[in-house]
């Protein structure tokens, strides 16, 4: 289980509790967290769970691999540094308390 | 936007994806999602991929959880589909003969797998995959098979394929046409597929015609092509393509024909009542004529469309089409409607298994299609959407060329 904070743009957030094994991606999608839309369903081919990763996290996440990096590239919302897609961060115990910003738009 | 109750007609990723975003964009007032199947909204893209293996598991199909319909007070009536419209008292009728009224009616009826019509069709072991009924059917058959055949070279008879070659069994791909995905992609990338595909061991037949199917106590056996050819079948998986579930619009007097005729903002030829979907033939601003398209991405934004339409913020449907697959381990990803074409330029190497093909319609980037290149699939959809010229052919040509230099040009 973590904790995972998914913060809106309009400055509102929902936490949710997320067991694993699921993603970011996953958690928002079973608890009913709008604002990630995901149309590959999870395999790094739409860039559509973009996330930036809140700046003062200090929780390990997993490496970006090459096609996450290339998928970023387009992005509805700019790409910044903190940005992620959220269906290749696994959920484990390690990232409980993780802070994601969602983008004002993912299509 | 006054939209009164709104009636969803189907249960599948477009009308899921219109009863969230109306939620999501604040509408509060009844709405009622109708589907002809008994479980809730699925995802079916992993049917013809990780499903089949077991990588995915039912549980992670699922679009939304439980909790979803009672949260978001949305009405869900599954397994009594539509079954008329009565546009004079704007109602529908289910099949248990209930009517439910609306004030704006959303179809998303989708569309149904083109059927086998060559003796021997109705056989058991012959699968047209669409639904996860169909899916799980398959799945089990193919724990027990040891041939496959794969009737038509498209997307979901490829992934099909693929997986299956994956799991031991002998597979064999007939595909009418001369190429691989003839109606989708060029024929750099069809040689490339069917290139990949033999060197995984899978026999592609192109040009052949499946003409009979024989078995032994209602199960098939034997499948006999046009040009003499018995191969051994005991599972046959049928992708000759979809045709849009347009019954109901039609009886119900709206204009079809290829799908449910609608205009830019997805309205039919009906007072308050739409189209999105498989079932939607639309105009686009990505191709010259109107145009259906079976694809996740065409569900999931023309529901998102019509729902921010119907709470305020109405605006015509120009979203760029774009397609994925997974077959052989590569990602195969398309942008753009490329056809009709008059020049295509590839970047990168196919002998390396990471090339893009660029296609250009007088000397405008209209596309491309992406072998392990995802920066360039993803910036040419970004080019596409801003309406950006993009790269000139000559351009892509040269060596070194590297698409993302055009990013700062993009909003």
């Amino acid at each position: 289980m973590a904790k995972i904070t998914y913060k809106h743009p309009d400055g509102t957030e929902t936490v949710v509790e997320v067991a694993a094994p699921n993603t970011v991606m996953r958690g928002a999608k079973l608890n009913n967290v709008e604002g990630i839309v995901a149309q590959c369903g999870g395999s790094a081919q739409c860039g559509t769970c973009h996330v930036y990763i809140d700046e003062g996290n200090r929780l390990p996440l997993p490496e970006m691999h090459e096609a996450e990096d290339d998928v970023l590239y387009g992005t509805a919302s700019e790409r910044r540094p903190t940005s992620r897609l959220s269906c290749q961060l696994p959920v484990s115990e390690d990232i409980d308390g993780l802070v994601v910003h969602l983008p004002p738009t993912q299509t | 936007m006054d939209t009164g109750p709104v009636v969803v007609v189907g249960a599948g990723q477009a009308a899921l994806e219109a009863t969230a975003a109306l939620r999501a964009g604040g509408h509060t007032e009844p709405i009622t999602l109708v589907g002809a199947e008994t479980v809730p909204p699925y995802a079916r893209p992993p049917l013809s991929k990780g499903f089949l293996t077991g990588r995915v598991g039912t549980d992670e199909l699922w679009l939304r959880p439980e909790s979803f319909f009672a949260r978001q007070d949305v009405t869900s009536v599954l397994g009594d589909p539509v079954v008329e419209i009565d546009r004079d008292a704007d109602r529908v009728r289910l099949a248990s003969g209930e009517w439910i009224g609306y004030g704006t009616l959303i179809l998303a009826t989708g569309s149904s797998p083109r059927r086998l019509s060559v003796p021997g069709a109705g056989l058991e072991g012959v699968v047209a995959l669409r639904s996860l009924s169909d899916a799980e059917e398959l799945r089990c058959a193919l724990r027990e098979a040891g041939d496959l055949l794969v009737v038509g070279g498209g997307f979901i008879g490829l992934e099909v394929a693929s997986v299956a070659r994956g799991l031991g069994l002998r597979v064999t791909v007939v595909e009418a046409g001369p190429r691989l995905m003839g109606r989708s992609v060029g024929g750099t990338l069809s040689a490339h597929l069917a290139a990949l595909h033999r060197a995984g061991g899978t026999r592609v037949l192109l040009e052949r015609e499946l003409v009979a199917l024989r078995g032994e106590r209602g199960r098939v056996q034997v499948a006999e092509l046009n040009d003499g050819t018995r191969l051994a079948a005991d599972v046959v998986v049928v992708g000759i393509g979809a045709l849009p579930n347009t019954a109901l619009a039609a009886q119900a007097g709206l204009t079809t024909g290829n799908g449910v005729v609608v205009d830019r903002w997805l309205r039919t030829s009906g007072r308050n009542v739409y189209a999105i979907g498989d079932c939607a033939r639309f105009p686009t601003p990505h191709a010259a004529r109107p145009v259906r398209l079976e694809s996740v991405q065409n569900a999931s934004d023309q529901a998102r469309c019509v729902a921010a339409g119907l709470t305020g913020n109405r605006r015509p449907y120009t979203s760029v089409p774009w397609f994925w697959t997974e077959q052989c381990g590569v990602r195969v990803q398309m942008a753009g409607l490329t056809l009709p074409h008059d020049r295509a330029v590839v970047s990168g190497s196919a002998a390396e298994g990471r090339f893009t093909v660029f296609r250009f319609r007088d000397g405008r980037l209209v596309g491309a299609e992406s072998v392990n290149r995802s920066a360039d699939h993803m910036i040419t959809r970004r080019l596409l959407a801003d309406g950006a010229a993009g790269p000139a052919p000559d351009e892509v040509a040269r060596p070194g060329f590297d698409i993302r230099r055009h990013l700062s040009r993009t909003g």
